[in-house]
């Protein structure tokens, strides 16, 4: 197997609080990874490091057998790691087909090329393909703010998709998703990244999401991995059953009613999250 | 070619209508028509910036600069009209292009304001130079044209076509690069920038191409300007009232089309005229006041006075 | 020695004088998150209402030191006159719209602002010294300084304290600091945002106009005075970060100081030194010296 990233002793702090401590971690090619933790744990943290977002206070990043450290975001996208929103970063007075197109376009183009037409035939096409895929060809003229909260998800996932990423990041995928979705929602997005054999990690708060579609997880537990092992074995560590899942959790308990719970909490973040 | 461009096939109408009419315009008229296209150019650069998210309340830096490049050029002995706004607009571009690299990290008022102090500074110096002529500014000779050189009449209506190809070939390529990637990208970083950052690439790099051009254009429209009127002065070329006159026309404008900023600029020239003409003392106010109402009424300028009625057209009300 | 106690001293009284008219236009920004250029308009409106009051009092028969209060009595009438106008006439029907808009709207304002001013007062300068004349000079280390200069840095203690205290000790300040944290919230709690914003403003213009009116005996009032003052105070605020108080003290202690050593030392770059210090400072710190910046939750 092949590495293709590689976290060592990634630390931040922020003044006195510590959003991230000792994050050691090896991802593998075609890994598909979920990331778990309370509210706060360092989720995001991670990604928004890995990304280039935030940057770490020390410690060492690797992708690809290249450092990435200190890299902006946009650097980090054009090397081949890509990401996914909680908040769904999209163009918001656009059209489905002119976000992914303008997504294309910047892909695509360099140099001279940026003064092509930003709209040709087989740009087009490729958009139609792509929509097709994630199954919103049906919301190709809505504008991306009248959008259901799912399809615009979906649209910021196939946004970051575009470039055919070798890692993608995705930042809650089913956050602020009625329970009936959120297992449609996923298996669009993970047949679509199958196909292209995306590496994907994700930060995920639904226990039966982790189940289905992750071999490996990485639980965070206050800015540190607490445990990082086979889906199966995670799921039962105890260290990550008290501190992650919560007493509360039962194998045995109706998937609807815990994923409701889920979905409101999010809602409610979300609802905080756009003022920002 | 699988459709016809409606813009470019309207600005080449009205590049040839006015090309003809040139030779028949009153001389006032073409004066008029001639600070006209000089503004509506450097509205062009502002509807860009606008576009891209941007308002400059600091353009009169670009068009003071390019009109004083063009107009010290003459005091010492040049005086091709190619060569002088070819001088005025690369001078405001390279302006432009250096302060860019400072402007670029800001957005919404700071930018504006920024720019605004920027062309303060600029007027102070102009204001504090004898050797310019302080606030009285100072005269710029009749130009050449690659040797012809015109008298009478004919000087007015040589540039003024001189003028019209330029502002030609500048509008036809703005409406142009809109559609390229590039000219695109305005959308995504007025829109999202953190998704652009997250496609690959630069919303500051985008944003500092905007600029620039907005400066080479105010910088042309600054030149054109000076061999219009044939005086370079601080206070009508580069005085915070001018920047505000020209957020006037784009405001006025809208950023539906390229064309409607020459509309838009030819409607302030007119307001001015008048203005000056009846009530001189009132004049910041007729601005002031024209914007509040445009602002309280007409949010997309005169263009959408004309969306507004082709949709009506093609609906009509229940 | 008595080179650096002049520029200090000049410096100071040069800071005051930035501190009273930039601190209404950063308590606007802060609480409604609007940038007002029609604050150039009340430091103008202040200073001429100033002249023509203490014009008016000194041709009585009243006590002489009476004068001060029409300095005051001018910043209160424009203050309220002009904040109330403004902000129930014009801005609370923009609130909605995108905030270029909204400075487009003060800018608008502004130059009907210029002209109506004309239209009142004319073009030719007012002169109104006798405050400053009834102060006379006082001597430090063989300098000559006039006092009611000098009194403007008291009046800046003052006004800042003033503000400081009320906003951090009083219940309507702390109505403030909540509307400033986060004006949704506060409304679900309560409090009426309307009036926070009227009130806002009013005060805002008050500091405007008294700003051009306690310099008003100092200068000649004539056209023109309020545009350099949105400049300067816009540097003053940047420089601090807009929004915040001891950052517009911070910044017109910065801006006034370095420009008076610019004035003794070099004066031709006067002109500059403001701006250069603004430049500085973004290029650092681009969200100005005491506001903090933010990353955008993603």
């Amino acid at each position: 197997m092949t590495i293709v990233l590689e976290v060592r002793d990634l630390q931040k702090t922020f003044g006195a609080v510590v959003a991230a401590k000792d994050i050691n971690v090896t991802v593998n090619e075609h890994e598909i990874i979920g990331i778990i933790g309370a509210n706060g744990a360092g989720k995001t943290t991670f990604v928004n490091m890995v990304t280039g977002y935030l940057k770490p206070t020390s410690g060492q990043i690797e992708f690809a057998g290249r450092s990435i450290m200190g890299l902006p975001p946009r650097d980090i996208t054009t090397l081949g790691i890509s990401r996914s929103f909680q908040i769904p970063q999209v163009f918001l007075s656009e059209s489905v087909f002119d976000n992914l197109l303008m997504a294309y376009a910047i892909t695509e183009a360099t140099g001279l090329g940026l003064l092509s037409p930003l709209l040709n035939d087989a740009r087009a096409a490729r958009v139609d393909s792509h929509l097709e895929r994630y199954q919103i060809a049906q919301y190709r003229n809505a504008l991306a703010s009248t959008l259901p909260q799912g399809v615009r998800k979906l649209l910021d996932i196939a946004m970051a998709a575009v470039s055919k990423p070798t890692i993608l990041m995705l930042d809650e995928p089913t956050s602020g998703i009625s329970v009936e979705e959120k297992f449609g929602l996923m298996d669009i997005i993970m047949e679509a990244l199958r196909q292209d054999q995306t590496t994907v990690l994700f930060i995920e708060h639904d226990m039966e999401i982790v189940e289905r579609y992750v071999s490996r997880v990485l639980a965070f537990y206050q800015g540190e991995i607490i445990c990082d092992a086979p889906t199966a074995e995670a799921l039962v560590d105890p260290g990550v059953r008290e501190f992650v899942i919560g007493e509360e959790y039962h194998r045995t308990r109706t998937g609807s009613e815990n994923a409701g719970e889920n979905a409101g909490e999010n809602a409610g973040e979300n609802g905080g999250g756009e003022d920002a | 070619m699988r459709y016809i461009d409606k813009t470019v096939v309207g600005l080449t109408i009205a590049f040839l209508v006015l090309f003809i009419a040139d030779f028949f315009m009153a001389e006032w008229v073409r004066f008029i028509g001639l600070q006209s296209l000089a503004r509506g150019a450097v509205a062009l650069g502002l509807l860009v910036l606008w576009r891209t998210g941007l308002v400059s309340f600091g353009h009169a830096l670009y068009f003071g600069f390019g009109a004083y490049a063009a107009a010290m050029l003459t005091l010492i002995g040049y005086h091709d009209a190619f060569l002088l706004v070819f001088a005025g607009t690369l001078a405001a571009g390279v302006l432009a292009y250096l302060l860019g690299f400072l402007l670029r990290r800001y957005r919404a008022i700071f930018f504006a304001l920024l720019n605004m102090a920027f062309s303060m500074i600029l007027y102070g110096v102009i204001v504090k130079t004898e050797e310019l002529g302080s606030t009285d500014g100072f005269s710029v000779l009749t130009p050449t044209f690659l040797g012809y050189a015109p008298q009478g009449e004919a000087v007015q209506t040589t540039l003024f076509i001189f003028t019209l190809v330029f502002t030609y070939i500048i509008t036809v390529g703005v409406h142009l690069y809109m559609k390229t990637t590039l000219g695109g990208m305005s959308m995504a970083v007025r829109e999202n920038e953190i998704r652009v950052e997250y496609l690959g690439y630069s919303a500051e790099k985008v944003i500092h191409v905007k600029y620039v051009f907005s400066g080479l254009v105010a910088g042309f429209g600054g030149a054109i300007m000076a061999l219009a009127i044939g005086q370079v002065d601080p206070d009508s070329m580069a005085n915070w009232t001018v920047s505000g006159e020209f957020v006037f026309i784009t405001i006025l404008s809208g950023i539906g089309n390229v064309g409607a900023t020459y509309i838009g600029a030819l409607v302030f020239e007119l307001i001015r005229t008048y203005a000056f003409e009846y009530a001189p003392q009132f004049w910041q106010f007729i601005l002031g006041g024209s914007l509040l109402a445009i602002i309280m009424f007409l949010p997309d300028g005169i263009w959408s006075l004309f969306s507004r009625l082709r949709r009506s057209e093609k609906a009509p009300s229940p | 020695m008595q080179e650096l106690i002049v520029i200090l001293i000049d410096g100071l009284v040069f800071s005051s004088y930035l501190f009273m008219v930039s601190v209404g236009l950063t308590v606007i920004f802060g609480v409604m998150k609007i940038l007002n250029v029609a604050h150039g308009s009340f430091y103008a409106f202040g200073a001429y209402m100033s002249a023509t009051l203490i014009g008016a009092y000194y041709n009585t028969d009243l006590p002489e030191f009476g004068g001060f209060l029409a300095i005051f009595l001018a910043a209160l009438i424009i203050g309220v006159f002009f904040g109330i106008v403004l902000e129930r006439g014009l801005l609370r029907f923009l609130y909605h719209r995108d905030e270029h808009i909204i400075v487009l709207a003060t800018f608008a304002m502004f130059l009907v602002l210029e002209d109506v001013l004309m239209m009142i007062w004319g073009t030719d300068p007012y002169y109104a010294y006798e405050p400053m004349a009834l102060l006379g000079a006082v001597d430090i280390v063989e300098l000559t300084f006039d006092v009611y200069s000098l009194t403007l840095i008291g009046l800046a203690v003052i006004v800042g304290l003033g503000l400081w205290l009320g906003l951090t000790r009083t219940k309507w300040g702390k109505l403030l600091l909540a509307v400033i944290f986060d004006r949704e919230i506060s409304q679900a709690m309560g409090i009426n945002v309307t009036v926070v914003f009227t009130v806002t403003f009013v005060v805002g213009a008050i500091m405007g106009a008294l700003g051009g009116a306690y310099i008003a005996p100092t200068i000649s009032v004539s056209p023109g005075i309020g545009v350099e003052v949105i400049v300067l105070s816009f540097a003053v605020v940047v420089i601090g970060g807009m929004g915040s108080i001891p950052g517009a003290m911070i910044g017109a202690l910065l801006v006034g100081i370095s420009r008076a050593a610019a004035v003794h030392k070099f004066p031709e770059i006067e002109l500059f030194v403001i701006y250069a210090i603004m430049a500085l400072v973004l290029a650092i710190r681009p969200e100005g010296l005491f506001a903090p910046a933010q990353a955008r939750k993603i």
